[in-house]
């Protein structure tokens, strides 16, 4: 379609890498030649509609999609220059390698979509990246966008809840289970005592917190791996949870699910805060979304900026050295996992008080919620900030897998993408440690050619 | 009660291959959480191989031993994520691991979907394989008592694994790149070709452990649920042996009586009059290794090496 200006993109970023001045002329020209193509791509499709008297509203819908598709291309061009331009920013590198790791899952995803069946293959990949763009009407896009971000509140905070506890040397798999834990106690507070939001929210940190700590004091008093007893654990939640929410009163007795919150106790819905009116009236958009985001904030803050959140970070990195500078190293540990079961608990909670989904009492493996937390932390950097931004396009591509053509593709393709983004997440140590090695390696070529330079030998 | 005998040592079977796999897999120095993911993809390779070769060819033996290879070649194929990873790239291998596990499940649910509707022309969109005639082959009665050829398997791994792992020079230079992997390659030996040699003997063995799980008690099998954790307990069977083929072979046999009570409770009027919800047997499993756990990590015999990439520089 625009392949002259891919071309130059590319020729950009080439020169960008290479650190030549350059990059910039090739990148104004790739921008000039994006936005020719489209206008003259628009101009086409709307003549054709004038000719063949289509009705207008489709045409400005089609056209309108070409204008956001050039403006995507020029904003990623752009980013990936820049970024090739300045690699020596810690921050730099780290979104250059979550990057080809959400290109490589990508990919991958394509050529599984290929293999399947070839023809549709292209279009299914759009379909995922594009979510809910695949509705027409700008209304019912808000509308989706709303309930894509309120899924994306509780993938936040697990992923909060994995990247705290990787902060302090532990690999909190078991927020899953503190997820479910928060779930269970968040409906069951809500259906059965009727209890308002803030304390259904309230119990539901409790009862993650709880989880959390079984699993702190489990690792510091008697030497069980985190890892293991949060498997462990997982699987324990889940079946207490089943029980506790297929009591009377709580389930549905005509259904496998929980009794709908909004039905019998409204106000143990999180407030929306006129929220809903910006998203086309969805219902379920509530301060979950912000609430998220500021915990976001939160977090970063505690661990980056006191004196608590670097006693953490230093039991993390070495447990002895902690002990021994006095700091009270088995307290951190099981207030860390206190912590981060708390914030899946809390996740839980964002979700089920928003009465998007009810709990199915029946499931028989935990929810994906925690997993793919796993994957937005690590996709994120294991920055809160970063949480965010990869918390919506994980969440972004799981739903836009929903809408893929189900004669030939089936939904589970999105969490297969999102499988392989974590998969590569795990070589992002090694590509950062490859970039550093060329910008080493290219510095000391650089003072070599000075010294040279300075001895007057002549390199001919 | 046979039923109970029956289902315990057909579980045990399982978790002792698998946790036999973690364990070549942990001696060498790579923790291998991903065992869940390698029992699906082993599973998978078995189911379809159950499902697309006819009994007749062949018959039983054929049958057999053509499903194990397929499972374990499958199972090998997907621990080399694994090796490749924390191996060579000197990943970190915890979330290699789970990777490996969110991607078996979902690489099995979209590929057996995608066979399913390609073969049905977008009638059947289910996860299911069935394979009840093949599944039949592996099974010899006496009575009540249902033999399963891969309890035998089981048995065999086991007394492989003790002769590999102590008796022959093979098994002492795995360990060896698990305790003090610098030392082992100051003796000449090839530690990452140690560790490939240990994480491909998991691939192999959580391979055919997972046909044998999901071929246990039933004759289809529904990729979308995964193995349901048996993965994970394998791995807890292992730590409670104490990263020792005999010790796991007991911690086996245990762990698999309380996940077969979960299955046949209902056959015991004890049981049954206490009238518990199914929920607590299904629970059980993984109370008790969390509890055993608890009591006997203290004194942790894991191999010292374990979860650190090894990196030739720190000879």
């Amino acid at each position: 379609m625009a392949l002259p200006a891919i071309a130059l993109f590319i020729a950009a970023i080439f020169f960008a890498v290479k650190k030549k001045n350059e990059c910039w002329k090739w990148f104004a020209a790739g921008v000039a030649v994006q936005y020719i193509t489209t206008l003259i791509n628009t101009g086409k499709d709307e003549l054709a509609g004038l000719i063949s008297g289509t009705k207008a509203d489709a045409v400005t819908a089609l056209t309108g999609e070409q204008w956001t598709t050039c403006t995507v291309v020029i904003v990623l061009a752009g980013i990936i220059m820049l970024l090739c331009r300045y690699p020596r920013y810690e921050a730099s590198q780290t979104l250059i390698a979550s990057l080809l790791c959400v290109l490589g899952g990508l990919v991958i995803g394509y050529i599984v979509l290929l293999v399947i069946e070839p023809s549709g293959a292209f279009e299914a990949i759009q379909t995922i990246l594009e979510n809910f763009l695949t509705y027409s009407k700008p209304k019912s896009q808000m509308k989706y966008l709303g309930q894509t971000l309120v899924r994306t509140a509780p993938l936040l905070m697990c992923a909060l809840s994995v990247l705290f506890a990787y902060k302090v040397g532990m690999f909190n798999i078991g927020a899953a289970g503190q997820y479910v834990a928060g779930a269970c106690a968040a409906l069951f507070f809500g259906l059965y005592f009727k209890a308002p939001w803030w304390v259904c929210v309230l119990a539901a940190m409790a009862a993650g917190a709880f989880l959390g700590v079984i699993s702190g004091a489990l690792k510091t008093f008697c030497n069980v791996n985190v890892v293991i007893s949060g498997i462990m654990l997982n699987w324990i939640t889940l079946y207490i949870t089943n029980m506790v929410l297929s009591m009377d009163g709580v389930k549905n007795p005509m259904s496998p699910y929980t009794i709908q919150l909004r039905g019998v106790n409204p106000n143990g819905l999180l407030p929306q805060m006129d929220l809903h009116t910006l998203f086309g009236n969805e219902k379920s958009v509530t301060i979950a979304i912000p609430l998220a985001v500021i915990m976001a904030i939160v977090v970063w803050v505690v661990l980056n900026k006191t004196k608590f959140g670097y006693e953490l970070k230093a039991t993390g990195y070495n447990f002895h050295a902690a002990k021994y500078s006095g700091m009270k190293e088995k307290r951190n540990i099981i207030l860390t996992m206190a912590i981060s079961g708390a914030l899946a608990g809390m996740g839980a909670a964002l979700l089920y008080l928003t009465g998007i989904e009810e709990w199915e009492t029946t499931i028989s493996s935990v929810p994906g919620m925690d997993f793919n937390g796993i994957a937005v932390a690590f996709l994120g950097g294991l920055s809160p900030i970063g949480s965010i931004l990869s918390a919506f396009f994980i969440q972004h591509i799981t739903l836009g897998g929903s809408y893929v053509d189900t004669t030939y593709y089936c939904a589970q393709i999105s969490s297969l993408i999102s499988s392989l983004i974590i998969f590569l997440c795990a070589f992002v140590g090694f590509i950062r440690f490859a970039m550093q090695n060329r910008i080493r390696k290219r510095d000391e070529a650089m003072a070599m050619r000075k010294d040279m330079a300075a001895k007057g030998g002549s390199d001919t | 009660m046979i039923l109970l005998l029956q289902y315990t040592l057909l579980f045990a079977s399982v978790l002792l291959l698998v946790a036999l796999g973690g364990c070549f897999s942990e001696r060498s120095g790579v923790i291998n959480i991903g065992l869940e993911g390698i029992m699906v993809i082993g599973a998978l390779g078995g189911a379809l191989v159950m499902k697309y070769l006819p009994v007749e060819f062949g018959g039983a033996p054929v049958m057999i031993l053509a499903t194990l290879i397929a499972s374990a070649a499958a199972g090998m194929l997907f621990s080399l994520l694994l090796a490749v990873a924390a191996i060579h790239f000197k990943a970190d291998q915890t979330i290699t691991g789970t990777a490996m596990n969110m991607l078996a499940t979902a690489a099995a649910t979209v590929a057996v979907k995608a066979m399913n509707t390609a073969a049905s022309g977008g009638h059947d969109v289910s996860s299911d394989i069935v394979y009840t005639r093949a599944r039949d082959t592996f099974i010899v009665r006496f009575g009540n008592f249902e033999f399963n050829w891969f309890m035998l398997v089981a048995l065999i791994a086991l007394i492989v694994s003790y002769v590999v792992l102590y008796k022959m020079r093979f098994g002492l230079r795995l360990r060896a790149c698990g305790e003090h992997p610098q030392a082992a390659d100051s003796v000449g030996i090839n530690v990452y070709k140690m560790r490939y040699a240990g994480v491909l003997a998991s691939g192999l063995l959580g391979g055919i452990g997972g046909i044998v799980y999901i071929t246990a008690g039933v004759s289809s099998w529904k990729f979308e649920n995964g193995v349901a954790g048996f993965g994970f307990l394998a791995l807890a069977v292992m730590i409670f042996g104490q990263w020792k083929p005999i010790k796991i072979a007991l911690a086996a046999l245990l762990f698999g009586f309380f996940r077969a009570l979960g299955n046949v409770y209902t056959g015991f009027d004890l049981l049954k009059n206490l009238n518990l919800p199914s929920q607590i047997y299904n629970m059980l499993p993984y109370i008790i290794s969390l509890l055993v756990l608890a009591l006997t990590s203290k004194n942790s015999l894991a191999p010292k090496a374990e979860g650190i990439p090894y990196d030739k520089g720190t000879r």
